[in-house]
């Protein structure tokens, strides 16, 4: 548990623009992919006449409501490639963008409950180590001796039967990386522009000359969108269509405790993942609610049957009490893997798709799409995510592959 | 928790049911003859409305009947229910209630008459 204060909320860090009528960029989306797409394009591509356009506040979205973990143990080589340079990113950012956000490296574990999950999680780890991943598989014992709040007595519904472990993954505090990155997006003269809505774009052709919003039109060469659950409204105002569902996902905190967990603690079959922040709240997240939703809100029986798995897993937990319960739209594909790339419309691109595991990926999320906005070709680490692998059928399919909560 | 109004049931909680997406998706008559982009479409490709979605339900430990329902994404609000097979109601359906009542969609084949509105169903 991490002993730091936390920094002094700060002054301004930004500041309040009147959109001007025309940027070399636009865009859309003022979450943590939105900004750091914004910030790599300043920094690496020198595109600083570009402007974020937020529909409601800065980082008011799935950026404030996730679950903060951040780790690259995923199965696929290019779900390791993108992930893991996330994760390299994660652990230089704070210092290049002056800013210590708490990316605190306390390890993830990913349970094991079936000799099933057991077989997958071996292999995930063989896989993970050939890809420069750090990982490593626990027994029960070595389980018990990281977390040992956790119950791994094999008595109970779902008993633990081992972990894979990855040390190098941990939290970080969201809020704080959202102001980061729009911190130095603003010194570098990127405009953030917060409640101005999306409403249309001006298209030439195939090709996108320019966006219409609730503060008027903005005229630009190009658009990026990274609107995450309301990707599929853009893309229909834009005249095409993505393989996205959007669902609600649900997520709540208890009250402040005592340290008293160590690491972050997922499972994936019982569907309940745990951490403790840096104040003391117990984080916990589930799955997504069944259906498609815009709500951000989801049903009350995912929340219960979350926390009677927390319970049996943390019998600790049992007096704690649930303080704030809340949701985001996520949007999903059938892969479970991101989309990034090029759109049907000219100029237009695209980074959505990335679900229930969004905030991990940021700062790789906006290094690739902003080579991809600023060169208009994909980049190596988002070339395999493109919207045409659903026509190659050259899926990369982590579902209940790569430990993804789902 | 949604109270979803079964057309064979009556209203029962969401927990007795499976989700079975968009509804009205049907299997391509000759699917050989398709192109790789068609066929895409009929595999990853389903609407996403912000909005009346058109969604099919079933009712698992119930009756386990298939049902096609009519339901507002984003306040949650069921508007109709009919069966498979038949044809979407015709929309638009006026907006819910602000009482957090199902409304009735008028031209629903199955309105939902005041017994079966589930009453605060999204709260």
């Amino acid at each position: 548990m991490s002993t730091q204060h936390l920094p002094e909320h700060p002054d301004f860090l930004w500041r309040n623009p009147e959109p001007k009528s025309s940027y070399d960029a636009v865009i859309v989306g003022g979450g943590g992919h939105g900004l750091a797409t914004a910030y790599f394009l300043a920094k690496n591509h020198g595109m600083t006449n570009i402007a974020v356009l937020e529909k409601g506040w800065l980082a008011g979205g799935n950026m404030a409501r996730n679950t903060t973990i951040i780790r690259s143990n995923y199965l696929w080589d290019e779900s390791a490639a993108i992930y893991e340079h996330a994760l390299k990113l994660w652990e230089i950012l704070p210092e290049e963008l002056e800013y210590d956000f708490l990316f605190s490296q306390r390890g993830v574990m990913n349970l094991a409950h079936t000799l099933g999950d057991v077989r997958e999680s071996i292999r995930r780890v063989g896989a993970n180590k050939l890809n420069g991943v750090d990982a490593e598989w626990l027994d029960p014992q070595q389980v018990k001796e990281l977390c040992p709040i956790l119950n791994i007595r094999d008595n109970i519904r779902y008993p633990v039967m081992g972990a894979t472990y990855q040390p190098r993954a941990g939290i970080a505090k969201h809020d704080h990386v959202a102001w980061a990155f729009a911190r130095k997006c603003d010194e570098m003269g990127v405009d953030i522009i917060q409640n101005c809505e999306v409403t249309g774009f001006l298209k030439d052709g195939e090709r996108v000359v320019g966006v219409k919003t609730s503060r008027g039109t903005i005229n630009t060469e190009k658009v990026g969108l990274c609107a995450a659950g309301h990707s599929s409204v853009l893309a229909e105002m834009a005249g095409f269509q993505l393989p996205i569902q959007s669902h609600p996902l649900q997520a709540l905190v208890s009250e402040l405790h005592e340290p008293v967990h160590p690491t972050v603690v997922m499972s994936n079959h019982v569907h309940v993942y745990v951490s403790q922040a840096h104040k003391g709240e117990l984080v916990m997240g589930a799955g997504v609610d069944s259906y498609n939703g815009y709500g951000q809100r989801g049903s009350f029986h995912v929340i219960e049957q979350q926390m009677a798995a927390a319970v049996e897993l943390f019998p600790i937990f049992a007096r704690a009490h649930v303080l704030r319960t809340w949701g985001g739209i996520v949007d999903t594909t059938l892969d479970a893997s991101p989309i990034v790339g090029l759109t049907p419309v000219e100029n237009m691109f695209v980074n959505c798709g990335w679900g229930t595991g969004g905030f991990k990926g940021t700062p790789a999320a906006g290094m690739t799409f902003a080579h991809t906005v600023a060169t208009g070709a994909p980049h190596k680490l988002n070339q395999p995510f493109s919207l045409e692998r659903f026509e190659t059928g050259a899926l990369i399919d982590e579902h209940g592959a790569a430990a993804v909560a789902h | 928790m949604l109270l979803i109004p079964c057309p064979n049931c009556g209203p029962r909680d969401e927990t007795e049911f499976h989700y079975g997406g968009q509804a009205h998706v049907p299997y391509p008559e000759n699917p050989n003859e398709l192109t790789d982009t068609e066929w895409s479409r009929y595999l990853f490709y389903r609407e996403n409305p912000k909005g009346i979605f058109v969604e099919r339900w079933v009712h698992s430990t119930g009756c386990r009947q298939w049902f096609n329902m009519l339901r507002d994404t984003v306040s949650y609000d069921i508007q109709a229910v009919y069966p498979m097979g038949v044809p979407r109601p015709a929309a638009p359906l006026p907006p819910a209630a602000d009482t957090g009542t199902a409304s009735t969609g008028a031209a629903s084949t199955t309105p939902l008459s005041p017994s079966t509105a589930p009453e605060g169903a999204t709260k």
